[in-house]
């Protein structure tokens, strides 16, 4: 029994690591099953059973991990970012973002602290002065 | 007198000899100890050239824990829920990451820039994290 649990918790695990690695691509349930080796329907309910949350909602969720990084660390607009991380509808992406983090995108991006410099200033005030 | 260095970490593998396929064949470590203790084999590899860094690569089993709790151990190893994770440094962490997907090693996270430097994930055949940068120059 126990090699048994050990081989599915394996196998989902490799699923799991694909959403982590490629987020950004459409990974669907059918595509998901095939990397666990199991049908799609024994997939969403093994995946479930091990991690505590649909596969849907861990791919959701570490999409908007990423989102969340790009908003903080960049200045790429939302929709940009949106699509970036593997949303394809700005609508799905702002109403998930706003479940998961409890605000929306734009309120996330201008609530944060910044914890780098952005480039521009660090090109403005770090170049060698040329004021003598 | 304080403590002067990290000399062995330990992280649990299902199985010993697929974890010196794993970590000899396919990461390039080297093997230090492989010694049969007759209650254990006691199994540490380290990074070429740095053989004062072992790692050892235990099996969780009794007498050391009891069979139910291996049971539990194995079960959370395999599903990614064990801490135990590897931290190792490249001076080239595409070229490592190139020639380790050539191997066949699971990827977890792509080679990505970030304020400390280029890393990547990898998950070894039981479910251990490691992550391999190349890491920025510090201050």
């Amino acid at each position: 029994m126990s090699r048994a649990v050990e081989e599915s918790n394996r196998a989902m695990l490799r699923a799991r690591d694909a959403m982590d690695r490629a987020y950004a691509e459409l990974l669907d349930i059918p595509a998901l099953a095939r990397i666990a080796h199991v049908s799609e329907a024994h997939f969403i309910r093994t995946f479930r059973a091990t991690f505590g949350e649909t596969p849907h909602r861990y791919l959701q969720r570490r999409r908007v991990e990423r989102a969340m990084y790009l908003l903080a660390q960049t200045d790429r607009d939302v929709t940009e970012v949106c699509f970036a991380v593997g949303f394809n509808s700005l609508g799905t992406f702002s109403r998930t973002f706003r479940q998961i983090v409890g605000e929306s995108p734009t309120e996330y991006r201008r609530r944060r602290v910044p914890t780098d410099v952005p480039a521009c200033f660090a090109k403005a005030w770090m170049r060698p002065s040329s004021f003598g | 007198m304080t403590m002067n260095a990290i000399s062995r970490s330990q992280i649990y593998v299902l199985d010993q000899d697929e974890a010196l396929d794993f970590y000899v064949g396919k990461l390039g470590m080297e093997v230090n100890t492989d010694q049969d203790l007759g209650f254990m084999r006691w199994l540490t590899v380290n990074l070429p050239g740095d053989p004062k860094r072992e790692i050892l690569l235990e099996k969780p089993g009794p007498p050391a824990l009891d069979p139910a709790t291996a049971e539990q151990v194995r079960e959370l190893l395999a599903k990614g829920a064990l801490p135990g994770s590897l931290f190792m440094t490249t001076d080239d962490a595409q070229k490592t990451y190139e020639d380790l997907v050539a191997k066949g090693v699971e990827i977890t996270d792509e080679p990505t820039e970030r304020p400390y430097g280029i890393d990547f994930g990898v998950r070894d055949p039981f479910g251990n994290k490691i992550r391999i940068g190349q890491m920025f120059p510090r201050g």
